[in-house]
């Protein structure tokens, strides 16, 4: 190995390092230390002339080890790494020492806080003085896409990639694409109803020569790595053939048993045999086993009996297959909160009071009531109270803001307005109305003879107190801008439930190696400025499963996914981290513990060598095969015994 | 002069890394006494690593990683799990105390878990006191 000739770069990034370390003081310290040739502090050492600053000393002072001490390497080391390869160095002949985040940022300031700073750049130092040149492989990839999830989301993701003539494979694990944006009747802030612009995506979906739906199926298994993903999607008996059925719907006509639709949020009833709703796509129903009465006694078959295409298939089994994939777009959506585990409330006992979704179905004209509002027993509301935050901003349930009740309640008092002409009485614990065209919604709104009354509702009970409450609902709510108790009676509440992390979060987020921020919802790579990548390369997320959002919001996030992904396909190939293991098979004994140790099945053992071997493309360079070695023949590269080594004895010196 | 130990934490890449990181971002506060040393999984750490660290002055190793389940590379912190408690119990037979080696699961939004996690074994090591008689640790 050539002598280490290092250059150490202190940041100030502004006042975040500056303004409580000392960085004149550790550039000083830095250049005192061995192999250190230059060593210089710089306000942003990540702007343009902070990366020349290191590309001149490269070239003119001739350093081939380079040190910044700035913020965290999650942040900025490729960004540095760059500026190595721009100079002709190798980009792996470089450390970053994290004085800001895990620095200047986490400790009261006082003298111990440059100390430390010191003692990070001097186990930078010692360690950059080990490394050695990787070489960064480059691997082709698979140009199709997956997408999970077939709502807004979904779709327009797959839209994207597909209009570029990219294969796209879009599963969903219902029997039919379109998601919750189906069930909704109209959209705020324009009024315009969603089956009408969602329907005719739907379709394009549905047509594309380049996406291939997959519905009423699931990923089962997840495997490979950015670009040469594998995945097993398991595809479940609809007991309709496909192939054979026209989708003429005489079956779910003639099936005499019926279950709570899903569709319309439990508010109707649907058959055994089905589809979800009326303009589904595909047009093919699922027979739901837990309803028929063929498969629950064996008898009926009244489907079959009709079926003039004859595509009934009581035999049809699960279907299990796979696909490479070279990149992976998550858009599970969203769950609704649970009104019911809010008991005061009253959900669940009282029949008129109603969720935000079942009061989207009942508005909708292929709803149950075919966009009538109506009370359990057939009359119309003539006084409806409008419930917000329940169980978003509560600290009970969820702290965080659903961003989307405040706005479609609105919508409601609207169509309450326009279709009942009943009073309105919003309550609301602040209005946020906060995109393009929603102030001036809600200024509308309030010009339309809507009560606002600014206070959390505390309960909903039938207890009357006076004639006038009398058969009615009385919502007990403080108004806190007039400072009293109120009870407001009225025919009917709709509660604005919160959006929550899918139930199966927690699952899929394993089975993607996703991981989940404090609410549930799955974790961008940065908040503001990468929020549709993941901390796994090539898996994006877009829509509600990675936090609430509204369809605009929805749709732009997931053409952003779509974007990162083909600017992946357009490579056509990926650098992949020189981070691997290898083995020195002199020292290798043969004793395989490695074998059954890597995660990955990276590791091979040559029977007739009597050693085992490590493929570099599969490795993903967790080192856990090193850690194991009991002869010590593998090197974890960039992490490697003698690096490590120094670094600690950096600190600890 | 009070007693200021020396910790050496060895973080995972993917969600402690990530945690500390939110850590300072979220400007929370914790003891200086921790040196983070990056590694890509808890599982990949090898033993020797720790004893190095104590070989070379450390009062203490604060090993971090994915919760149990939500490892990048699958299992690596169960495997880290074994091999730390294996590496405890040897090291208490030499009359290391086992507070001084504390393995924690530290997620990515586990800001506010990083700083207690090092407020807690600084404490505690602070509490048992130098590794070695006469070591001073950090002098601040």
């Amino acid at each position: 190995m050539e002598e280490a000739k290092i250059g150490v770069y202190v940041c100030h990034c502004g006042t975040n390092i500056a303004g409580t370390v000392d960085v004149e003081e550790v550039a000083k310290y830095a250049a005192s230390l061995p192999h250190v040739v230059v060593s210089r502090h710089y306000p942003y050492t990540c702007s343009d002339p902070g990366q020349d600053l290191i590309k001149n000393d490269i070239k003119q002072l001739g350093i081939n080890r380079v040190v910044v001490a700035s913020c965290s390497p999650r942040l900025h080391e490729k960004t540095f790494q760059g500026v190595l390869r721009d100079a002709g160095l190798n980009p792996y002949l470089f450390q970053m020492a994290n004085i800001r985040e895990h620095c200047s940022w986490i400790h009261e300031p006082g003298p111990q806080v440059t100390e430390k700073a010191k003692r990070m750049v001097r186990a930078a130092v010692n360690r950059v003085s080990h490394h050695e040149p990787l070489e960064i492989r480059g691997v082709p990839i698979f140009p199709a896409t997956l997408v999970v999830g077939g709502g807004i989301a979904g779709m327009q993701a797959a839209l994207e990639i597909a209009n570029s003539n990219h294969m796209v494979y879009l599963v969903e694990r219902e029997p039919s694409i379109g998601g919750h944006m189906a069930q909704f009747d109209k959209t705020f802030p324009t009024l315009d109803c969603a089956a009408c612009i969602l329907t005719p995506r739907m379709t394009e979906v549905a047509r594309h020569p380049f996406i291939r739906i997959l519905t009423y199926s699931e990923v089962v298994e997840f495997s490979g790595y950015v670009g040469n993903f594998r995945v097993k999607i398991r595809r479940k008996p609809r007991y309709v053939d496909e192939g054979k059925c026209i989708g003429c719907l005489v079956c779910q006509e003639k099936c005499p048993w019926t279950a709570l639709s899903e569709f319309d949020a439990g508010t109707s009833k649907r058959k055994a045999i089905y589809t979800p709703f009326a303009q589904a796509v595909p047009n093919i129903p699922v027979i739901d086993t837990e309803h028929c009465v063929y498969f629950l006694k064996g008898t009926c078959r009244a489907c079959e009996k009709f079926c003039d295409a004859k595509a009934i298939n009581f035999e049809q089994g699960e279907l299990i297959f796979e696909l490479d994939i070279g990149n992976i777009i998550v858009a599970t959506g969203f769950d609704t909160f649970d009104a019911a585990s809010i008991p005061q409330y009253g959900y669940g006992h009282y029949p008129n009071v109603f969720t935000s979704l079942e009061f989207e179905r009942l508005c909708s004209p292929t709803g149950p009531t075919e966009g009538h509002i109506i009370l359990a027993d057939g009359r119309q509301p003539e006084s409806v109270a409008i419930v917000h935050c329940v169980g978003s901003r509560d600290k009970n349930y969820h702290e965080y803001c659903s961003r989307v009740c405040c706005m479609y309640a609105l919508k409601y008092a609207h169509l309450l307005k326009e279709k009942t002409n009943a009073d309105v009485y919003q309550m609301y614990i602040d209005m946020r109305c906060f995109g393009k065209g929603y102030e001036e919604f809600y200024e509308r709104i309030q010009k339309e003879n809507v009560n606002f009354v600014r206070g959390k509702v505390a309960k909903v009970t039938d207890e009357a107190i006076s004639e006038e409450e009398k058969g009615k609902l009385i919502v007990l709510v403080e108004d806190t801008l007039l400072g009293s108790m109120l009870r407001v009676p009225v025919d009917m509440v709709i509660l604005c439930i919160a959006l929550e992390a899918r139930k199966d979060a927690e699952e899929v987020g394993r089975l993607f190696r996703l991981g989940r921020s404090a609410d549930g919802f799955f974790l961008e790579r940065h908040p503001k400025l990468d929020p549709v990548a993941t901390m796994s390369e090539g898996i994006l997320i877009a829509g509600c499963c990675q936090g609430p959002k509204d369809i605009p919001d929805t749709v732009a996030q997931a053409s952003a996914a779509a974007a990162r992904a083909l600017a992946m396909i357009a490579r056509g190939k990926i650098e992949v981290p020189a981070i691997t293991a290898s083995i020195d098979e002199t020292k290798c004994s043969g004793c395989q513990i490695c074998n059954l140790l890597c995660p990955f099945g990276a590791i091979f053992f040559d029977d007739d060598a009597k050693v085992s071997r490590i493929n570099q493309v599969l490795c993903q360079g967790c080192g856990v095969c090193a850690a194991a070695c009991p002869s010590d023949a593998i090197t974890h590269n960039y992490f490697t015994t003698e690096e490590i080594t120094a670094e600690i004895e950096g600190v600890l010196a | 002069m009070s007693f200021e130990p020396k910790i050496v934490g060895f973080l995972c890449n993917w969600c402690s890394y990530a945690g500390a990181d939110l850590a300072g971002v979220s400007r929370l506060k914790c003891a200086p006494n921790v040196f983070t040393i990056r590694t890509m999984c808890s599982g990949g750490l090898n033993p020797s690593f720790i004893l190095k660290a104590l070989e070379a002055g450390a009062d203490g190793v604060l090993i971090c990683g994915c919760s149990p389940g939500d490892c990048h590379y699958r299992e690596g912190n169960y495997k880290a799990l074994r091999r730390i408690t294996l590496l405890k119990k040897t090291l208490g037979q030499l009359g290391i105390e086992q507070e001084r080696i504390q393995l924690h699961w530290v997620c990515a939004s586990c800001g506010d878990g990083f700083v207690n996690v090092v407020n807690k074994i600084t404490a505690e090591i602070k509490e048992l006191g130098p590794l070695r008689a006469g070591g001073q640790g950090v002098v601040v």
